[in-house]
């Protein structure tokens, strides 16, 4: 009995202890290293991490109990879902893993706190995609909800973005990409290097655009530009009349009966271009790996007209404090650290940290994923699942050269409301 | 006395209030929210007309409609015709009450896998290098592989009488087995043909059911939207799809209104369909 009583108490004294050194190593900004918080306690903080399924690897949570000792509990919903759980129910989870274009959205309903970025250790070693917008310093800057604009907030408690950073970081990026189109390269017969080739009257009835109306709009919008149908002001913000054009266009290749299908999520996708329903469509880069592995030839074609980018951070719940934040901070430093680096680079997506990533990487790895060198060995993926061959090199070539040709970002424009309204006229039509 | 006047108010009492808690409420919370205004990620308390405005001002929801309704109407005949010989057959055809429950049995066996399982089966069967088309082609019935089989209007037809016959068998079953054999024997004996006795005693007879099952199909196949997305390819819309692609983008409001439009179309299909037969002798 005695000794219950004992526990219990030396555990309160030390989670007081812990809590006041926690408080004055935050407070003198003196945060080095991790882990910071040695206490015990931080091993019964459990963060519910909820985001869109490509960054809500099992892996991942695994290793992070493994490192830091406490709990990663993850929920994957589709990105639909993701923007209205995010806003409709903020008290649901701690860490929301969502795209830069759902910030946008759901940054500004005032449910997320920016972080501190002297408290993030790694911050000066980010991509500078994500602070100052231009991944070298003569990059232009690409059409769209370009990560940079929505990434500081003028302050600790505001809502509102900075054109400008400031200390106050709205997400740590995650994962990110440069989308294009995919092929059979056994069935179209003849290369493809342009958006517009998806128009081919050859291709009739072989082909797919996404029916996600965000993310199918700017790839309607790739295609007709690439087509000189329309010539956009800002695909990623188009006006009334930019979207009455597209969607014209696009009702009119529908019925010329272009279309085979269009797609919703990750599996029809692969099942589309896998069963040679489809030869040439929208497609997401773990999809190509996916048809890839089932011993059938498909590219993810690099396009002149540059790619279409996406990206996904870490943002923290405005109902964490105490030390669910300073383990919020913790998970955030140790994402960005190098081991999840290694492991999304190795799964063909981008990390946030490059240096990190790479001292976790072999230098064949880092060949074959980073600089678009040919492989010396098997390349393998995270599970040791051999991926590629020796010779092997990666489509697109090296990361400056795919994410330096991104033309946009999937964005959400401000005409959003009129825009579904004519995808779904699309659709019906 | 007085607990003897309130007993049976406290009889219905339960479920009054399940009703009122699972269907009422939740409806006029729909018809409220459907006035409401919205942004991008915010529905505002407001009185507003929007909602209607843009939708029963819009031709794509004209042309949805329409499709819906036609989706509803063709699955209606062709539930019908499927489900009215086969529950035909099993009341009148097998006589052993053994087999007819082993019959019955056997109809429902799609049942027990989950409807989209059901569904996305027809994907490979139906697909361009699909089993069908492969089939014909090695036959040298067809030189081409047949395009409209899969994702297309045909397809998505397809897929609801297969989900959906069940529905018009069973109670189409239930009717023919409460008609009184002795009314058959009887038009028999009055000099009725097989067809005589098909139209005059047997359908009047089963119209209850006919129109159960009419209900079922005609409602289910209204509010469906996995079914067209998935069959069609993403290529045809319905209404239910239309109030998804609505509420993907937190635009719930206009979602509402919507259901609410839809609501009121089922209720008065419903409705009709009341008209011509009374329901409620079969219960």
């Amino acid at each position: 009995m005695t000794k219950t009583t004992r526990t219990g108490f030396n555990r309160r004294r030390l989670l007081k202890g812990a809590g006041a050194v926690a408080g004055a190593a935050i407070g003198s900004g003196a945060i080095t290293g991790f882990p910071t918080l040695w206490a015990q306690n931080i091993k019964n903080v459990t963060l519910r991490q909820f985001g869109t399924g490509v960054s809500a690897i099992n892996e991942i949570a695994a290793k992070c109990k493994e490192d830091l000792g406490f709990t990663l509990q993850m929920t994957a919903l589709d990105s639909d879902a993701v923007v209205q759980r995010a806003v409709t129910q903020p008290k649901s989870y701690d860490i929301a893993d969502i795209e830069y274009w759902m910030c946008k959205k759901v940054f500004p309903a005032n449910i997320l706190q920016a972080m501190d970025i002297k408290k993030i250790k790694n911050f000066d070693k980010i991509v500078p995609i994500f602070t100052t917008g231009k991944l070298k310093s003569d990059s232009v800057i690409a059409q769209g909800t370009a990560p940079h604009s929505v990434s500081f907030v003028e302050g600790k408690d505001s809502a509102k973005f900075s054109k400008t950073p400031t200390d106050w970081y709205t997400m740590i990026p995650t994962i990110y990409n440069a989308d294009t189109l995919g092929i059979r390269p056994d069935l179209v017969g003849r290369p493809i290097a342009n958006w517009k080739d998806i128009l081919d009257p050859a291709f009739k009835g072989k082909t797919s655009i996404l029916n996600i109306p965000s993310i199918g709009i700017m790839d309607a919008a790739m295609i007709c530009e690439s087509a000189g149908i329309v010539k956009y002001g800002d695909k990623g913000n188009m006006t009334k009349e930019e979207i009455d054009k597209t969607i014209a266009f696009l009702i009119d290749t529908k019925k010329s009966g272009q279309f085979r299908a269009f797609w919703k999520t990750f599996d029809e996708s692969v099942n589309l271009m896998a069963s040679g329903e489809v030869i040439i469509q929208s497609m997401w880069s773990p999809a190509v790996t996916a048809v890839r592995s089932k011993g059938i030839p498909c590219v993810y074609q690099p396009l002149k007209e540059g790619y279409r980018a996406w990206g996904g951070g870490l943002a923290l719940a405005k109902h964490l404090s105490g030390i669910e934040l300073d383990a919020a901070y913790e998970y955030v430093n140790w994402y960005l650290s190098g081991w999840v680096g290694a492991f999304l680079n190795r799964q063909g997506y981008y990390s946030a940290v490059l240096d990190t990533a790479k001292a976790n990487m072999s230098e064949d790895e880092w060949g074959y994923w980073m600089e678009g060198k040919p492989a010396k060995g098997e390349i393998k993926n995270p599970q040791g699942k051999v991926m590629e061959k020796p010779g092997a090199v990666r489509d697109g070539g090296a990361f400056a050269d795919r994410m330096g040709a991104v033309a946009c970002w999937n964005a959400v424009m401000d005409e959003d409301r009129y825009m579904v309204q004519k995808w779904n006229q699309f659709i019906a039509a | 006395m007085r607990l003897a006047r309130l007993a049976p108010y406290l009889q219905v009492a339960p479920l009054t209030v399940v009703f009122l808690l699972f269907l009422a409420v939740p409806i006029l919370t729909i018809v409220m929210v459907s006035f409401w205004d919205y942004d991008t990620v915010r529905i505002i308390p407001d009185f507003v007309l929007t909602n209607y405005q843009e939708l029963l001002f819009s031709p794509v929801t004209w042309a949805t409609y329409g499709q819906t309704v036609l989706f509803a109407a063709i699955t209606w005949v062709i539930t019908l015709l499927v489900g009215f010989p086969v529950a035909y057959f099993l009341a009148f055809h097998v006589r052993s009450a053994t087999w007819q429950t082993v019959l019955f049995l056997v109809c429902t066996i799609p049942f027990w896998t989950s409807n989209v399982i059901r569904m996305i089966s027809w994907i490979p069967f139906l697909g361009r290098n699909g089993l069908l088309n492969s089939a014909l082609l090695e036959l040298r019935v067809i030189d081409q592989p047949l395009e409209f089989l899969l994702f297309s209007d045909f397809a998505v037809v397809l897929a609801y009488v297969h989900l959906y016959a069940l529905f018009m068998v069973v109670p189409i079953f239930n009717s023919m087995m409460r008609i009184d054999r002795s009314l058959i024997e009887a038009a028999r004996d009055a000099g009725g043909s097989g067809f005589q006795i098909l139209r005059s005693v047997i359908i009047p007879l089963c119209k209850p059911g006919i129109a159960i099952g009419s209900i079922f199909v005609v409602t289910i196949v209204m509010g469906d939207f996995v079914t067209v997305r998935l069959m069609s390819g993403g290529q045809s819309a319905s209404v239910g799809l239309m109030m998804m692609n609505a509420m993907s983008l937190l635009q719930y409001p206009a979602a509402a209104a919507n259901a609410v439009v839809l609501l009121i179309l089922v209720l008065l299909t419903v409705a009709a369909m009341m008209r011509v037969v009374d329901v409620r002798k079969e219960l």
